[in-house]
């Protein structure tokens, strides 16, 4: 069997329309993952053992399970507890969950990095909790995260065909339709896979850009 | 309660799988990262483009689209292979990119006294290699290994969908067979959690092992 040009045409649109919930998965996955990340570090912090050992524990659950089984909890357990989702907003949550455990270690190292001075100086200065946190720590501790959170964008990107299974039409499902229909694997599997190759290739660019723009430490 | 019992042994009829297919994968990966991993240090251009390549490739595309490419795509260039061996080489070469960074990253934090020592013991590079400098950056990948081992058993839960019967295949049918979700879904979480702590409990005490008498001498 051969690499057919026409047919690579004829299923590009429909490819392309994958493509766009592809992306669209992962933005909003992302957004969700950068809060939630936010959230769990913050918590983890806390003083109160009762409040920090539960949520680490939480973590580390969701960080050692796979994505795909926690995509099939949220899909199809949660509708029998009363609560249904449709497949995208289930995979979104699915991802935003899974990768904001990861973004909760990248938030965790950058504010342990931020010296103890700041702190301490919020303190002289009678600032409040959210005083500190928003115009001292945060603002120092943020820019140095910048290259591994999106380090964290792109394998999240990466994990988005697994939102086919639970019936998210997206890329990588588009592509297996197609193959099932037309019975033509060779075509729609390897567009997919290249379409991953050049958006991870760009990206490394745009990595290796940010890491020096933000990366160093002074 | 009898009834749950059997569709529990359905699951860990999938776990043994799991296992299965983590433990292959593993060997894989492991090969892979110090092949490619000491490629791309290699003194030859083409073999560290080749090791450059491989390592690119396989962490540019996805876990999930590399499978469906060996179980759907290679049959048709005359490959056939079993949903396993699918499985254990796309999870091996995967996972094996990631880890070839780390074995990079290991060998190049090594001191350059360290290579200069080798060096002055009339040591070739293998040598060198083998017994100073090996040693030394393996202690300091293990963790990392872990890790990686972890990824890799989270990401064999996408072999249920080229149908081998792994723990997340096994969970699918216990639902379309009881049309209950909490229960099978639980289980398998409880399980691939159970298992990743396996695997760190067990890198910790590897680690443990291989740097038993170094406190003092390592920084």
């Amino acid at each position: 069997m051969e690499w057919d040009w026409a047919f690579v045409i004829q299923i590009l649109p429909t490819l392309i329309e994958g493509a766009k919930i592809t992306i669209l998965a992962t933005v909003l996955g992302y957004i969700l993952a950068a809060v939630v990340g936010l959230a769990i570090a913050i918590v983890r912090r806390s003083k109160n053992k009762l409040v920090s050992r539960p949520m680490g524990f939480v973590a580390e659950f969701i960080r050692g399970t796979p994505l795909l089984v926690q995509l099939y909890f949220i899909f199809y357990v949660l509708p029998d507890l009363g609560l249904t989702l449709s497949p995208l907003v289930a995979g979104v949550i699915g991802l935003g969950l899974h990768y904001g455990t990861y973004t909760a270690e990248v938030y965790r190292a950058g504010i342990d990095n931020v010296a103890r001075g700041q702190w301490e100086a919020a303190k002289a200065c009678n600032l409040n909790a959210w005083q500190t946190w928003t115009q001292v720590v945060l603002p120092q501790a943020l820019p140095p995260m910048i290259p591994a959170l999106a380090n964290y964008f792109i394998a999240m990107f990466k994990e988005t065909p697994l939102l086919s299974a639970i019936t998210v039409l997206e890329l990588m499902n588009q592509a297996r339709s197609i193959a099932n229909y037309n019975y033509r694997y060779i075509e729609p599997i390897t567009l997919v896979g290249a379409f991953f190759l050049i958006i991870s290739l760009i990206s490394v660019v745009g990595l290796r850009w940010l890491e020096r723009r933000y990366g160093r430490i002074d | 309660m009898g009834q749950w019992a059997g569709y529990l042994q359905l699951i860990l009829d999938g776990a043994v799988v799991t296992i299965k297919l983590t433990l292959m994968g593993s060997a894989l990966a492991l090969v892979m990262a110090f092949l490619a991993g000491l490629g791309r240090l290699s003194r030859f251009a083409p073999v560290r483009w080749l090791a450059t390549a491989y390592i690119e490739f396989f962490r540019g595309t996805s876990i999930f689209v590399q499978l469906f490419w060996a179980y759907f795509v290679l049959p048709l260039f005359g490959f056939t292979l079993t949903p396993l061996q699918a499985g254990v080489l796309a999870l091996g070469l995967n996972v094996g990119a990631y880890a070839a960074e780390v074995v990079r990253g290991a060998i190049k934090s090594i001191g350059k006294e360290q290579y200069e020592a080798c060096t002055a013991l009339n040591f070739n590079r293998w040598q060198g290699l083998r017994h100073v400098i090996l040693p030394q950056a393996f202690v300091l990948m293990l963790p990392t290994f872990g890790n990686n081992a972890i990824e890799l058993l989270k990401a064999s839960a996408v072999v249920s969908l080229i149908s081998l019967s792994d723990m997340t295949f096994q969970a699918q049918v216990v639902r379309a067979q009881t049309g209950s979700t909490l229960f099978p879904f639980l289980t398998i979480l409880i399980l691939y959690f159970a298992i990743a702590c396996v695997i760190s409990f067990a890198i910790r005490g590897l680690e443990r092992h291989l740097t038993r008498g170094l406190d003092g001498i390592r920084s």
